[in-house]
């Protein structure tokens, strides 16, 4: 099974959320990417908008809901949100959603930070097998995966799908 | 229950770490690695971010109990880590030893056993015998996170560390800088962790800065630059760090009088003109104004002394999410083993 290509993905969830804030316009949209994917595809719907606000990100180490399994995230890069989020429009960007779980963590950050009016959710890449009731808003392409396969997003420059299987042979 | 706790095979058995190499009690700076003190200080920098915010708590400790213990009073320090863990959502118990059931004939240890027993996740140790910390992690209870609140002598690491964190945000580096420690070095934990992370972590000079008699003999075996005299030390500083003059040792033979000890060793505007003109001017507190430091300096902009305690928090923040962690990962390796 091939890959989807990133970059074409990316151009379809730009015109999507083009079409999105023409028919919900808004003054000051928050772009939100999560750390590490997400912030880089975040990076791309951040310029192609030419959103006057700056691009903001989120690491959601200290809301993921594994810590008692998995332990701290080793590599913490820390959240750059505005300090109030109160009546904000947020859009939460990641590169795949999956489980929903990333999202779920997100989300909870988010209301530490204020009360927004609205989050709209946009990923690059939806691989189904949802374990939490999260659908994306916008979304650049499905995959459906089999068995134990995972897709990740390497980039930034190139931005690329990657197998994450250890038993598929690369 | 009580396992020994295991080292890495090829080097000298680190108790504080996991056999994955990571944290899971916090006892000293001694021993720990530049790429691990560097974690610690890059966690406390994430965890300062969330302390800006109006909701200051995060979910990450939410259901673990943290049990203060201390041996020795310091309502300071007792706070500062009693809100970090209210910060990390932990649930937290203050025990004042020296006023409850040791106090009824109860062992040292089967108080801290019956703390176990209550499903304890983290004790929080502060003591006057050097050592306390790391006997109760290697002796008593391994399998709970024990951080060192200042033991004796011998350590305080969340200080040092939480002068390491004010060192880096404020200079941006360790290379190449130059730090002053002035004062009590003799009986300051806090200069003996300070030292130990500073060398670690990179900086080119450290200097202690004191009378003779307040330091220890052979305190340039730990690689520093001893001075006894003030300006000499402080020429061209990058960081300055006061240590607290203790009252008592006033009564003791070890020093001639406060006044004298001011106009010798306090840190006045007129000395940290000596020192590069940006240094930084840090203090771990509680301060005696006019005695080690003049309150112009205390207050003025090259302090940042209030900045230290807000990164205390961030610190305390860090290695307790870090230890916890280390401890789950150490039982998962255990069960799947």
């Amino acid at each position: 099974m091939d890959l989807p290509d990133a970059p074409a993905l990316l151009d379809k969830l730009i015109d999507q959320t083009r079409t999105l804030l023409a028919e919900e316009p808004t003054e000051a949209l928050i772009v939100v990417g999560i750390h590490t994917g997400g912030l880089w595809v975040a990076e791309k719907l951040h310029q192609a908008l030419k959103c006057p606000q700056p691009l903001y990100s989120l690491d959601i180490s200290f809301y993921r809901d594994d810590y008692h399994s998995r332990g701290l995230n080793p590599k913490i890069r820390g959240s750059q949100l505005p300090n109030d989020l109160d009546n904000a429009t947020v859009l939460l960007v990641d590169d795949v959603i999956m489980s929903g779980r990333t999202l779920r963590a997100a989300i909870n950050e988010l209301f530490d930070y204020g009360r927004p009016s609205r989050i709209r959710l946009a990923t690059l890449l939806d691989l189904g097998r949802r374990e939490l009731p999260i659908q994306p808003d916008l979304t650049g392409g499905r995959l459906h995966l089999e068995g134990q396969d995972r897709v990740k997003l390497q980039g930034p420059s190139p931005l690329r799908f990657e197998w994450q299987n250890l038993n598929r042979a690369t | 229950m009580h396992s020994k706790p295991a080292g890495a095979s090829f080097t000298a058995p680190n108790v504080q770490l996991n056999d994955a190499g990571k944290l899971k009690h916090f006892l000293t700076t001694e021993g720990l690695s530049p790429e691990l003190l560097t974690d610690i200080l890059d966690t406390a920098d994430s965890f300062i971010s969330t302390q800006n915010r109006s909701i200051k708590t995060v979910p990450i400790l939410r259901g673990k109990t943290v049990v203060n213990l201390f041996f020795e009073n310091s309502t300071r320090t007792r706070s500062t880590f009693e809100l970090a863990a209210k910060r990390l959502s932990a649930d937290i118990l203050n025990l004042d030893i020296a006023t409850s059931s040791t106090k009824k004939g109860e062992s040292l240890q089967d108080t801290l056993w019956n703390l176990e027993a209550m499903h304890s996740d983290m004790f929080v140790v502060r003591h006057s015998d050097s050592g306390a910390a790391h006997f109760i992690a290697s002796q008593v209870t391994p399998d709970i996170a024990i951080i060192n609140a200042g033991d004796g002598r011998h350590a305080h690491p969340t200080q040092a560390m939480l002068d390491m964190l004010t060192i880096r945000r404020n200079k941006g580096r360790f290379e190449g800088l130059v730090v002053a420690i002035c004062g009590d070095v003799l009986h300051s934990r806090v200069a003996r962790s300070e030292i130990q992370a500073l060398k670690t972590l990179g900086v080119a000079e450290i200097r202690v800065i004191a009378p003779k008699t307040l330091i220890p003999k052979d305190i340039e075996d730990l690689g520093v630059r001893f001075f006894s005299n003030m300006d000499e030390g402080l020429k061209q500083v990058d960081v300055i760090t006061m240590l607290r003059l203790q009252k008592e040792r006033m009564q003791s033979a070890l020093l001639p009088s406060q006044s004298e000890y001011y106009k010798l060793y306090g840190l006045s505007q007129e000395r940290l003109g000596l020192a590069q003109p940006d240094a930084i001017v840090m203090h771990p507190g509680p301060m005696n104004r006019g005695v080690e430091i003049e309150s112009s300096v205390a207050d003025g902009a090259q302090s940042v002394i209030l900045e230290q305690v807000s990164n205390g928090i961030a610190v305390r923040m860090a290695v307790m999410a870090m230890a916890v962690s280390g401890q789950q990962e150490a039982r998962k390796a255990q069960s799947e083993s």
